[in-house]
């Protein structure tokens, strides 16, 4: 075992493990916009609201990231002449839009389950407290419901972005350098395989206890009210 | 139509290999997960002190890089080690049982959680009871919480279950012709990417509908005995 070679390459790793990381966060960030109108959607009593949801969420959580991620990098090369008639082949020729794509459109599916169960869990109690004081519509949502389904939710979100975290190494197929793609890079250079692989485990290991903690933390503030309030025993 | 050029078949052939990789994997994983839920819930601090690891750093490495790592790292670290002690062999690792056995071994962390949440649902009374009335920590253990601990964790399992057969589209990059690799070689040959992923989605999807159908079923079936 020779580590020494991984300290040499390690600028690189680091520079690997930063795509990694903005990758990360670009797409939660797209995913958490969409996902929240999405879970609306989907609890909707019209069936033509609530149907599409429905199945954007089946699909992108039934099938493997893999799939999404080759369907729209290589899928779209069979329609490339439609695409460039309408101007968006540039795109789809880009391996970052399209790992980015797929990222987005499959934590959003994930995120609005979570969600879509968070909103319902919210006492009624509370939205009727809200009505009767005389709000309604989106200002009640957004009031009420949302702030109290943000909390409910957090948790089971805190999980989603630790997967999103390690999902985005599958991009490395698409011949993204994140930390996974820098390291097979860097083997098939340097035949320094378990070495970097190791190395990189390890790295990812560190961002997602990281993001747990960043997470649990998040939690104890968003909740701290609801804490069983520390009394002196007097009897 | 959809115009498959006679290469249905191929995707076919694929689609047993990954339910077979599917199968063999969950059943490692299911050993594993009652493996680690004994390290967890065992007073002895060396077990803990193992299973913790284990499920700790499975959870924060992305599958990718454990599969990349025991295909090509394992036996390089092997050889590596040979040549050091003075030995000179080669080894080869198929990719099935690789697959196979990263796929299971990652899945086997998060059975361990899930089952370990199944042991400590059964009242602990239940197992005192069974054994003043004189089973053996063995028939206690085969008799009163394996079965029930199997039932609570029905739900759990099934879930690891259809994140893991999702995961074994991953073997593909190690050259094992499962669904996923079959895929590429037919749309490479027909020039028609979109059609052969888009199908290759639908037969996953497909396989995540039974599994929910299935579970669905095996639920009430477990349940038949418990009043609600």
């Amino acid at each position: 075992m020779d580590f020494s070679i991984v300290w040499q390459y390690f600028p690189m790793l680091l520079e690997g493990a930063w795509v990694t990381l903005w990758i990360t966060v670009v797409s939660l960030l797209i995913g958490l916009g969409l996902a929240i109108p999405l879970s609306v959607a989907r609890l909707s009593k019209n069936r033509f609201v609530s149907s599409p949801a429905y199945l954007f969420v089946l699909y992108f959580r039934g099938t493997p990231l893999l799939v999404q991620i080759f369907l729209i990098y290589y899928g779209s090369g069979q329609f490339r002449h439609e695409l460039s008639d309408l101007g968006l082949w540039g795109f789809f020729r880009d391996p970052w839009f399209c790992g980015i794509l797929a990222l987005v459109l499959n934590t959003t599916a994930y995120s609005a389950e979570i969600f879509r169960g968070a909103i319902s869990a919210v006492p009624r109690n509370d939205i009727e407290a809200g009505r009767a004081c005389g709000m309604s519509g989106l200002l009640l949502f957004r009031r009420i419901t949302m702030p109290k389904a943000f909390r409910i939710g957090l948790p089971a979100y805190g999980n989603e972005v630790i997967f999103l975290l390690q999902a985005t190494s599958l991009v490395s197929t698409i011949t993204i350098l994140d930390l996974t793609g820098i390291s097979r890079q860097l083997i098939s250079k340097t035949f320094a395989v378990y070495e970097f692989y190791l190395t990189a485990a390890a790295m990812y290991l560190v961002m997602t206890y990281l993001l747990v903690y960043i997470f649990r933390v998040w939690e104890k503030r968003m909740n701290g009210h609801l804490k069983e309030r520390l009394t002196s025993k007097t009897s | 139509m959809l115009d498959l050029h006679g290469y249905g078949w191929l995707l076919f052939d694929g689609l047993q290999l990954t339910i077979a990789v599917g199968l063999c994997a969950m059943l490692v994983a299911v050993l594993l997960g009652l493996l680690g839920s004994w390290g967890k819930l065992t007073s002895n601090r060396w077990a803990n002190f193992a299973a913790n690891t284990y499920t700790t750093i499975i959870r924060g490495v992305p599958e990718l890089i454990l599969l990349l790592l025991v295909y090509f790292g394992m036996p390089t670290l092997i050889q590596s080690i040979a040549t050091s002690m003075g030995y000179d062999i080669r080894v080869d690792v198929n990719p099935f049982i690789a697959g196979t056995i990263t796929i299971g071994f990652i899945y086997g962390a998060f059975s361990t959680e899930v089952l370990r949440g199944a042991f400590q649902a059964i009242p602990k009374g239940q197992s005192e009871a069974a054994r003043a009335i004189g089973m053996s920590r063995l028939q206690v253990f085969q008799r009163i919480l394996l079965p029930q601990a199997l039932r609570f964790a029905l739900p759990g399992l099934g879930n690891v279950w259809m994140v893991l057969i999702k995961a074994t589209s991953l073997i593909s990059i190690i050259q094992l012709d499962e669904l996923m690799r079959k895929t590429k070689i037919a749309s490479n040959a027909t020039h028609e990417p979109f059609t052969f992923y888009l199908l290759a989605s639908f037969i996953y999807l497909g396989i995540t509908l039974v599994s929910m159908m299935v579970q669905k079923q095996a639920e009430t079936w477990a349940n038949k005995g418990v009043a609600r």
